[in-house]
């Protein structure tokens, strides 16, 4: 199999000019349709190097209350799943960011597995990044995304095993994702000190790029991290400047966390 | 499922048991097609070390030895099996025995699972257990079980079960519990277990999250499932000494599936017993105001598990209802989807209606205030005596046993309510309760 990982590209692309890559958040729908194709090329156009969709979902067991706030938000204004993929060719017809869609399964599962990673890979996505499918249970997923190119980014955790830590490694593609805490999405002051044993294991595990989320809020977070990993990704404080001060806020705090002019 | 043909609705082909195969002690994580563990990695690690735990304990003698002891000298097991002649007599002369799982100690038969899982968390060294809880009967059982063992005990509830279940939250803080209203989503107890399961995330290393049902990842099914296995175990026992012969059919009612899945256990593999599990029908299958997961659902993953599901054509999970709180609840535990692909089970939907009738049935022949949620499994016997005799069966030959999961103390503010009792003037406003 001979698969060009979108997500590797990125992050290899940022390694290039010496940094960590820049991945960051926000939810399908939030605060509409189009409000989310904007606010992502703000993002795009101000140093992000992948954006990550989150698809709203009705039982978010990973998401603390900034983006649980967001996502019934989206819900309730009618978000409907297939609507994500509209988004993501939305964004990749305006920038040239990377461009994956973070969903729970069941949305998935309930379209279809095939109909959706069919339709991604249409819409110009990379791939899917799963917080509640573990390598266990993506026998289908296996399938279809080695069927239509697309990257599988698994999570691990502070708790995963050496031998969990081997197989979600070797499963992924594109990246991994590395929770630097055990707990929900939310912007922390500090950043666990479990974050750079989580990257520093998910490298002896054999991950070219181990990226961390969970907690990252600030500038010096970036610095911090990126100094370890290859990735740091940002999800509530972006969704609570968009919350707060729309899109113009999302173009700002991205070129600040990217350590960047502002570029409106 | 298609309610009309019982065929799994997505058209696949479930594996069917070889004939003459044990259905008893299924070891998960997969029943068929469902079960699993569809959650995050984060809390792997702990599953994994609960399924240790737990399939070292249940090879221990010493704590087999330590469940029954609790069993017995705490919770009052084993609970009676009552014939209820009058209530027979309404049900056109069959006789029905009721389980009274309704006189274990806190007054359900929550407490088999609580006490057992509790044993565990000590035996992993953990400090604090958490629940969901949604009639608040878990609730309280957990609250229980975390006195009586030195643990600490956070219980998840949805803000609107508090409301409907005032005492219960009253009863959990007496027991030492800190009760936590949960706002997010539909208030209930599918909201609860998200809480509880965030919770869980960020607390795994001193906490054990003490989930009620027989659903979740694996090993809660099959873990839930082992401890409230007595139920089926001494009904079996009871009726083949109190009759001489195996039931006709068992009847329980079924949310998550815990007491059902207990109860079905002891016959699951007398093929000549009918076993029947009746789901929260609410304001009838016809309307969106229901929770009947089994016969409406489709497959899909929530809380840890594959197994039906109430979701729309999206993958989000619809807000279940039903005048029981304990039955509102929009998934169900993966070893009841499989029993139903396989037709072992037979899944029906009960309204409040017929919910709320049979309760005040049995309160008036036999002197028993049932649980809301096992007035459901009363209502379905109702209506299986009714076939059965329609179908040419001796009444008096024709057994069905019913398990009466819990009682209705605390029920009775809504049944109040529902039965109008209460005066104009009364501080609880009835359609607060319904």
């Amino acid at each position: 199999m001979n698969i060009v990982s979108k997500s590797a590209a990125a992050i290899e692309a940022a390694r290039a000019e010496g940094r960590p890559a820049l991945i960051c958040y926000l939810p399908a729908g939030f605060p509409d349709v189009q409000g989310t194709i904007d606010a992502a090329v703000a993002m795009a156009e101000n140093g992000a190097d992948i954006i990550e969709v989150g698809v709203p979902y009705s039982d978010p067991v990973m998401d603390g209350s900034v983006i649980q706030a967001a996502t019934v938000q989206s819900l309730a204004q009618g978000f409907k799943v297939a609507q994500v993929f509209d988004i993501v060719k939305g964004i990749t017809e305006r920038c040239d960011a990377t461009v994956m869609i973070m969903t729970y399964w069941n949305p998935v599962l309930r379209m279809g597995v095939d109909e959706f990673s069919r339709r991604l890979a249409e819409a110009g996505g990379a791939g899917l990044i799963t917080p509640d499918l573990i390598p266990d249970e993506a026998a289908e997923w296996f399938e279809a995304s080695d069927k239509y190119g697309l990257d599988r980014v698994f999570l691990v955790a502070p708790s995963s095993t050496e031998a969990r830590m081997k197989a979600t490694v070797e499963a992924s593609r594109g990246f991994v994702y590395c929770v630097s805490v055990m707990g929900v999405t939310g912007a922390r002051t500090e950043v666990s000190d479990a974050a750079a044993s989580v990257v520093a294991a998910a490298h002896a595990a054999g991950a070219t790029n181990a990226c961390v989320g969970l907690g990252v809020s600030q500038r010096k977070h970036v610095e911090e991290i990126g100094a370890y990993s290859d990735g740091v990704i940002v999800g509530t404080a972006l969704v609570a400047a968009l919350r707060d001060g729309g899109v113009e806020a999302v173009g700002k705090l991205t070129a600040e966390l990217s350590g960047r002019h502002v570029n409106a | 499922m298609n309610p009309t043909t019982g065929e799994p609705a997505d058209g696949s082909q479930q594996p069917v048991p070889t004939p003459g195969e044990s259905l008893r002690h299924a070891p998960g994580p997969y029943f068929g097609d469902y079960g699993g563990r569809w959650m995050p990695e984060s809390l792997i690690a702990a599953m994994d070390e609960l399924n240790e735990t737990f399939e070292a304990a249940k090879a221990d003698p010493e704590f087999v030895a330590q469940v029954k002891d609790l069993n017995k000298n705490y919770s009052g097991r084993p609970s009676m099996l009552t014939e209820a002649k009058r209530f027979s007599e309404v049900a056109g002369g069959v006789r029905v025995f009721l389980k009274r799982e309704d006189l274990n100690h806190t007054g359900s038969h929550k407490i088999n699972n609580v006490l057992g899982q509790a044993l565990l968390a000590k035996r992993m060294g953990k400090t604090r257990i958490i629940a969901e809880t949604g009639a608040g009967q878990h609730g309280v059982a957990s609250a229980t079980a975390a006195a009586l063992m030195g643990l600490e005990c956070v219980v998840y509830m949805g803000a609107e079960d508090t409301r409907r279940q005032a005492l219960n939250v009253a009863r959990m803080q007496l027991l030492g519990a800190t009760v936590i209203p949960v706002t997010a989503g539909s208030q209930t107890l599918k909201d609860a277990i998200n809480e509880a399961l965030r919770d869980w995330v960020a607390n795994v290393e001193n906490t054990h999250y003490l989930l009620g049902t027989a659903a979740g990842g694996h090993p809660f099914p099959a873990m839930v499932r082992y401890f409230h296995e007595v139920i089926g175990e001494e009904a079996r026992e009871q009726i083949l000494a109190q009759t001489g012969r195996l039931p006709d059919a068992v009847a329980a009612c079924i949310g998550g599936g815990s007491n059902a899945i207990g109860i079905f256990h002891g016959f699951l593999d007398d093929n000549e017993v009918e076993l029947y599990g009746f789901e929260a029908g609410g304001d009838g299958i016809d309307t969106p105001r229901h929770a009947a997961t089994i016969t409406l659902g489709q497959p899909g993953v929530l809380h840890g598990a594959k197994s039906y599901l109430m979701q729309d054509e999206d993958g989000q999970t619809i807000e279940s209802h039903s005048i029981s709180a304990g039955l509102d609840y929009p998934g169900v535990g993966p070893e009841h989807a499989y029993l139903a692909d396989i037709k072992r089970v037979n899944y029906e939907p009960i309204t409040d209606t017929e919910a709320m009738d049979a309760f005040s049935l049995l309160c008036r022949t036999e002197g028993i205030i049932p649980a809301i949620e096992s007035s459901h499994a009363l209502a379905g016997a109702l209506k299986i005596a009714a076939r059965k005799i329609a179908a040419g069966a001796t009444p008096e030959e024709t057994i069905i046993i019913v398990n009466l999961s819990g009682r209705g103390d605390k029920d009775v503010g809504t049944a109040a309510a529902w039965f109008n009792l209460l005066d104009a003037d009364s501080t609880t406003e009835p359609k607060d309760a319904k």
